[in-house]
């Protein structure tokens, strides 16, 4: 069996001094769909950065597919947090997927060169793959956000990544369509063999699909299935205040007293 | 005076009066000039709109005028002025861009460099009494007198600049369109966005000599807005822009040598009505 492909262990990331995450340790298997959940502010992209090796480590010890965080990159998919294209850009899907095969190439391209007919395969199976061929050569700006996302996604993916992490891909889609693309990651993770990484605001939408659920808070981390992570035990604990978790008739969970972080906009890309 | 003797009019035999266009040896330089600042406006025009920075690009213009004036105040050459200010002015409107402020106080920074530009363009005007070419054509354009030389500098600025952005083609729009993600590929984002900058000041330094100053615009953002308007493909619109900027500069200097207007002007008022047409039938 491979290594995992994300393994940290007590590590801790400090910020200008301060410590944003301390003590973490956290599994990642091949293959397996992870949702990293917390308030605004916790520190959930700054576990990302870490492990793309954009942050280091004040202390403990991590591996990336094998590696240091920083020198498996090109085996890995990010899509950052952000960013939705307004309607005044006028650039196709099919050209932002293609940009994630051969977009730091220097030079010309020249149609007819070795390997053009390749990349545009390519380029086609990833977007059949995520379902997004129908409206792939329509100006981007002009897609509902689900299907921005869609293509985002397999920008992230063309490369044919062993591990994909994905920063709030969900944030700012409606209910159904987070529960549809949730549905998609789940399904890219067992074809392609992918691990995933997932930042999220709400389980809700995406309970169903994940493998194991990773709870930031307070500086630290706890991680483990969903059913055993997101109880009013471990939350209380994690969060420092009582927590309750209901179980809904639906399967749905609620999180009552959740503190949210204050809302800052710094915050979100901390 | 030059004009009495060589501007006849249209004789409305289109034939003649198209061979005339070629008869004298400045129209000549005219048209091949034109040629050259219409692709490499095109291009740099195509990104620029694409990266959102046609604010910079007009100050870039503008900054293009006082560098005229300038030399023509010192007695050098005015191509000399127009590189030397555009080129410092890219370098300036890069480093205000590093300080990662908020857009709005960029564009405060940039809109200030601008009115200092304009400002400092009075002076070296009202310090050199009589400028050989006057006001209006450094701010309007001209295509009178342009020389062979003028014409060679043109061509191998244009050649170099057009070669840097194609070979930087993939990753500068990569950068453009979607720069986190291109950071996280290796694309070096910042450098591109420098480099960029000087190849738009090369540009406005280009195209100011044809079209005036205050008429770049006509040949640098309104083509390429209206190619991005009818493709968004990007190797199409790049071509798109670059046919455009070509044939509403070609149709300009044929209009101003039968009449008695500026270049500037028929370029100005071409481009923007197909832009405006364009508008209307894509709407």
């Amino acid at each position: 069996m491979s290594e995992p492909a994300v393994a940290l262990e007590g590590a801790t990331i400090r910020l200008g001094g301060r410590a944003i995450l301390e003590d973490v340790s956290l599994g990642v298997a091949r293959g397996e769909f992870v949702a990293v959940l917390g308030p605004n502010g916790a520190g959930k992209s700054t576990l990302v950065k870490a492990i793309l090796g954009l942050l280091p480590l004040a202390a403990g010890k991590a591996k990336v597919l094998g590696r240091p965080p920083g020198e498996a990159n090109a085996r890995i998919g990010y899509l950052p947090q952000r960013r939705n294209f307004d309607s005044a850009t006028r650039i196709r899907g099919i050209d932002l997927v293609r940009l994630g095969l051969d977009g730091s190439r220097w030079g010309i391209p020249i149609p007819g060169l070795p390997g053009t007919k390749e990349k545009a395969r390519r380029v086609a199976e990833v977007l059949e793959l995520v379902g997004a061929s129908r409206y792939a050569t329509k100006p981007i700006g002009e897609l509902s956000g689900g299907e921005q996302q869609r293509l985002l996604i397999a920008q992230a993916l063309v490369r044919r990544p062993q591990l994909l992490l994905l920063d709030e891909p969900l944030d700012s889609l409606d209910l159904a369509s987070q529960a549809a693309v949730a549905a998609l990651v789940r399904r890219i993770c067992e074809q392609e063999h992918v691990a995933v990484l997932l930042v999220a605001h709400d389980v809700n939408p995406i309970l169903g699909f994940i493998d194991q659920v990773v709870y930031v808070a307070g500086g630290s981390a706890v991680g483990g299935r969903p059913r055993d992570v997101i109880t009013s035990e471990t939350l209380t604990r994690l969060f420092g205040v009582p927590i309750e978790v209901l179980h809904a008739s639906d399967g749905r969970l609620v999180v009552v007293g959740q503190p949210e972080a204050p809302f800052h906009h710094g915050d979100r890309h901390a | 005076m030059l004009d009495a003797a060589v501007f006849q009019g249209l004789s409305w035999n289109l034939l003649d009066d198209f061979r005339q266009l070629f008869t004298y040896p400045f129209m000549v330089n005219a048209l091949e000039a034109g040629t050259i600042v219409a692709v490499m406006a095109g291009v740099t025009g195509w990104f620029m709109v694409l990266r959102r920075q046609a604010f910079a690009g007009h100050t870039l213009s503008v900054i293009a005028f006082p560098g005229a004036a300038a030399a023509g105040w010192a007695g050098v050459p005015l191509a000399l002025g127009y590189f030397g200010f555009c080129g410092a002015g890219a370098l300036v409107l890069a480093a205000i861009a590093g300080t990662r402020r908020s857009l709005g106080a960029e564009s405060a920074a940039i809109g200030s460099l601008q009115a200092l530009a304009l400002a400092l363009g009075f002076v070296f005007v009202s310090l050199s009494h009589s400028i050989l070419t006057g006001l209006d054509s450094l701010l309007f354009g001209t295509f009178l007198g342009i020389t062979r030389s003028q014409v060679l500098v043109l061509l191998v600025v244009a050649v170099a600049t057009v070669a840097v952005t194609a070979f930087a083609a993939r990753p500068l729009f990569f950068a453009s369109v979607d720069s986190d993600v291109a950071r996280a590929s290796g694309v070096p984002v910042r450098l591109l966005g420098l480099g960029f900058l000087l190849v738009l000041g090369l540009s406005v330094a280009e195209t100011s000599q044809i079209t005036g100053a205050l008429l770049v615009f006509a040949l640098l953002v309104t083509p390429a807005a209206t190619a991005h308007r009818l493709t968004p493909r990007p190797w199409l619109g790049l071509t798109l822009a670059v046919a455009l900027a070509l044939a509403v500069t070609w149709a300009g200097l044929a209009l101003a040598y039968f009449s008695i207007y500026p270049v500037g002007f028929y370029v100005t008022s071409l481009s923007f009505g197909v832009y405006v047409l364009v508008r209307i039938v894509t709407r």
